[in-house]
């Protein structure tokens, strides 16, 4: 029986065991300090955990992992760009960004929300091609319409030619002014308690939302539409309000992470932000259907540590870094494989086990009759 | 007196039904399948389907005043509450969050005052005490912090009852085949809380195909077929070979089989031994069975005790297990194809959705699985390489099949879909057919079809089994088609063979077997 129970621990928690030791093992061969990786992993752990939160609630809702959060990265994005231009820096930049991004993400989940409702239970790959759609509106917005119609003044943000924003938006004014807001240096190592704190805000109201009455709505719908629908909880509504918080976080989390590195490339810099976010969570031991603010900060702090020792231990290696960052690469897409085939997998498990069941209920009877 | 009084007038389905219910009866309601007891409970309950369908005649009288209900929400309000023959319930919450699905006590906050009322905090005290007091009315024990998917059949059955208790204005409730998924022991449990809720003022609805339930809990009996109610009577005047006559009843000894051919020196053709199937909804339990060669055996049996599954489990479309033996060799299970190259066809009872190609046209259905299969109507090229569509040996087949069957199309080309049931049935009858199997499967033939087209199809069947001698098992929820058509019947009764008789037996006896081990 107990052995039973640590079988089935390491079955449910296989990928972030395996990650535990590949880092152990990158962490010996990168060589680095404990204080620069300590330093480093808190650093981005502010960076990141925002926009990772973002992904818990439509999981809640059933809908998966949600790769139309890069919707309101972009719609944070478009907000940094106008607060730029609008040359308004530190704090109130950054918050300004924020309450300018709300209205353009509720639009965007909205679309995507109703989309997703058109598409039930294809709800990942439409979040997916969704992104490139809307990246290439994006990139109207910004190259062409950024200047005619949206008024963009400033040199460091236009391009020379009169139109479009620069490919690098500079962010310099900005840069960690809410890291370095009651920043906190332990030991070398530098907490930066207002991100933290915000971010902690974030996770309150995680908890206090599921028991919420649209939380244990979402969490209905997530696991029976159908029983949902018939006790006239509105189903289409609750998955589309869902997706609209989720892409508002995912803009906050966004600005979030713009603000501590500083700059960002205008048109890449969505593009692969929900492949890693997902990535991470999924590191963390999350699944399609369950995700907890426990796999959240477990997946980022596991993920990053990745990103940070990987290249330095290839290069330590096999003396080329490239090797790290490649492994990087293949890792992340390989976890968000591995994840989706194992969903799948539990799935026909449930399933053949019902027969088994059935089996041996009848093994069972004819004991019983061979005894009787 | 406060009288619950239904009647619907000139329906098809359902003809001059009338019958009334009392504050605190207990009314057992049983009938063959089709008998019209699941449409009389969805008019009842305001069903989408039913105003689909274009509505239905007469009135719903409760308390004296007409009730007119558009959706089941409607049927909610004016305290008639249902439990469905599925489970509807949540498996990750807890029997607590399922009782109060969406209608949880809530207690408001300041953000759920400037964001709207669902963001109300749910008030988990309140919910345990409103879940406690449903069980407890109820009179069993069941665990409220239990999540469904841990629990027993059983205890979800009475946690969907709860839901219903839950709600304040239940005057009557109506349960949908309660016991059918219940053991023994559980199911006198459920006896047991019918008769404490009758007692306090409740009106129950209570339809099962158990007889001897209905004689212990009801205060009357209404025994429906054909869409007529034809007995209503109180339940202590009354026996359960009385209420089977009423069931299967109607001119009984009309068509008993014509020409019965006695098989029983044939060798076995096939052989099934221990077979369980898991088809949700037709599950097969330790099924042993013989059938021997150049007869037709009927298998029929009560919707949902697993007469369909045996074929759909044999031929690989369920998960199956146990051993089937065919012609000297076990075919192995879980295999179509394995059961198609061993001459093995099934028509199956699914005939839009595992029968036909609908969008393609009939010389293409009629073909395909010959084709695929045999390499029938292929023409090799090249020596062999290229295997090409003998496309003049398809359509000569398809008219074949067309004329044989009367199917009635514009042309062999015309697609599927267009097609009446009957004729897409015979298009599925003509695709075994052209197989050219020595066993053939047929599921639910006259499903859906209408009389004239379903004593084609079955001609057609008897005429395929005497003139090649191919051995047919017939699986059929009518009992009159199979004894029109088999020479033996088998019952199905709880996953299990509960009898083998020959089918001139009469209606009345093989009615007692269908309802003899019902689970």
């Amino acid at each position: 029986m107990k052995k039973n129970h640590v079988v089935e621990f390491l079955r449910n928690n296989m990928v972030p065991i395996m990650f535990i030791i590949i880092c152990a093992i990158c962490i010996y061969l990168s060589g680095f300090s404990w204080s620069y990786l300590l330093n480093q992993v808190v650093t981005r752990m502010g960076r990141n955990i925002f926009l990772i939160l973002s992904l818990l609630i439509p999981i809640m809702a059933g809908m998966g992992l949600n790769f139309g959060m890069t919707l309101g990265a972009m719609a944070g994005e478009i907000a940094l760009i106008l607060v730029a231009d609008w040359q308004i820096w530190g704090i109130p930049g950054v918050v300004l960004a924020m309450l300018l991004s709300i209205p353009l993400s509720v639009l965007l989940g909205l679309m995507c929300g109703k989309l997703m409702n058109m598409a039930k239970g294809r709800e990942m790959i439409t979040g997916y091609i969704l992104n490139y759609f809307m990246g290439g509106l994006y990139l109207l917005v910004v190259l062409y319409m950024m200047g005619p119609i949206i008024p963009i003044k400033h040199t460091s943000i236009r391009l020379p030619r009169g139109f479009g924003v620069r490919t690098t938006t500079d962010l310099s004014n900005m840069r960690q002014c809410l890291d370095n807001q009651w920043a906190l240096t332990i030991g070398g190592v530098k907490i930066p308690l207002l991100t933290f704190a915000i971010i902690g805000l974030l996770c309150l109201f995680i908890v206090w939302f599921r028991k919420t009455k649209l939380g244990q709505d979402m969490r209905a719908v997530g696991q029976d539409m159908e029983v949902a629908r018939d006790a006239g909880i509105k189903v289409e509504r609750t998955r589309i309000i869902s997706i609209i918080m989720s892409t508002v976080f995912a803009g906050f989390g966004m600005i979030i992470y713009l603000q501590n590195i500083g700059n960002f490339p205008t048109y890449t810099a969505h593009t692969q932000i929900g492949m890693f976010c997902i990535a991470a969570l999924l590191v963390g031991g999350a699944s399609v259907e369950k995700a907890s603010i426990g796999n959240v900060f477990l997946g980022v702090i596991l993920f990053h540590t990745m990103f940070i020792v990987a290249p330095k231990a290839g290069q330590n290696l096999t003396a080329s870094p490239q090797i790290g960052e490649y492994f990087r690469v293949f890792v992340s897409y390989g976890i968000i494989t591995i994840a989706l085939v194992m969903y799948e997998a539990k799935k026909r498990r449930t399933r053949s086990g019902a027969g088994a069941l059935l089996a041996q209920a009848q093994q069972a009877e004819k004991k019983g009759g061979e005894t009787a | 007196m406060k009288n619950i009084k239904k009647d619907f007038f000139g329906n098809q389905v359902l003809t001059d039904i009338n019958f009334t219910l009392n504050e605190g009866e207990v009314l057992g309601l049983c009938g063959e399948n089709g008998a019209g007891k699941s449409t009389l409970m969805k008019i009842l309950f305001g069903m989408d389907v039913i105003r689909e369908t274009g509505g239905y005649e007469g009135d719903i009288l409760i308390h004296g005043e007409k009730a007119v209900f558009s959706t089941p929400f409607d049927a909610l309000k004016a305290g008639i509450g249902m439990v469905h023959q599925e489970f509807s319930l949540i498996p990750g919450f807890t029997a607590t969050e399922n009782i109060l699905l969406n209608r949880e006590p809530r207690k408001t906050n300041v953000i759920s005052q400037v964001f709207g009322e669902r963001l109300n905090t749910l008030d988990r005290k309140a919910m345990k005490e409103r879940s406690d007091a449903a069980i407890d009315k109820m009179g069993v024990k069941i665990d409220p912090n239990m999540t469904i998917n841990e629990m027993p059949v059983g205890h979800k059955q009475f946690t969907e009852i709860a839901r219903e208790l839950s709600k304040d204005q239940l005057k009557l409730l109506i349960l949908d085949e309660p016991t059918a998924v219940l053991t023994e022991h559980e199911a006198e449990a459920l006896l047991a809380s019918i008769r404490n809720m009758a007692a306090q003022g409740i009106a129950i609805i209570f339809i099962t195909h158990r007889l001897h339930e209905i004689l212990s809990v009801c205060d009357k009996v209404v025994v429906m077929r054909d869409g007529y109610v034809v007995q209503d009577v109180p339940a202590k005047d009354t026996n359960v070979p009385e209420i089977t006559r009423w069931m299967v009843g109607r001119s009984v000894q009309s068509a008993a089989a014509t020409q019965i051919q006695d098989h029983s020196d044939a060798p076995i053709l096939m052989s099934i031994r221990h077979l369980w199937v898991d088809m949700p909804g037709e599950i097969v339990r330790d099924v042993d069975l013989d059938v021997r060669q150049g007869e037709i055996l009927g298998i029929g049996g009560l919707a949902g005790q697993g007469k369909l599954g045996i074929p759909n489990g044999i031929m690989g479309l369920y998960e199956a297990g146990g051993t089937v033996v065919f012609d000297g060799k076990e075919i192995p299970l879980n295999s179509p194809r394995k059961c198609l190259d061993a001459s093995l066809a099934f028509v199956s009872e699914d005939r839009r959705g595992v029968g036909l190609l609908l969008d393609e046209s009939l010389e293409w259905n009629i073909a395909f699985t010959a084709m695929q299969v045999q390499n029938k109507f292929l023409k090799n090229l090249l020596g062999g390489a290229v295997k090409w569509r003998d496309e003049k040996a398809i359509r000569a087949v398809t008219q074949k099949y067309i004329e044989a069957l009367q199917i009635k199309c514009t042309s062999s080309r015309q697609k599927a879909r267009e097609l009446s049931g009957g004729n897409q049935q015979k298009i599925c009858l003509a695709k075994a057919f052209a197989l050219e199997p020595k066993f053939l499967f047929v599921s639910e033939p006259t499903r859906g079809i209408d009389v004239g087209a379903k004593s084609l199809v079955l001609d057609a069947l008897k005429q395929f089994n005497r003139e090649s001698g191919v051995t047919v098992v017939m699986i059929s929820s009518e009992l009159e088609e199979l004894r029109q058509t088999c020479d033996r019947i088998a019952i199905i009764s709880g996953g299990k063979v509960a009898g083998i008789r020959p089918a001139t037996d009469s209606s009345e006896e093989l009615g007692m077997l269908m309802v003899s081990q019902v689970v």
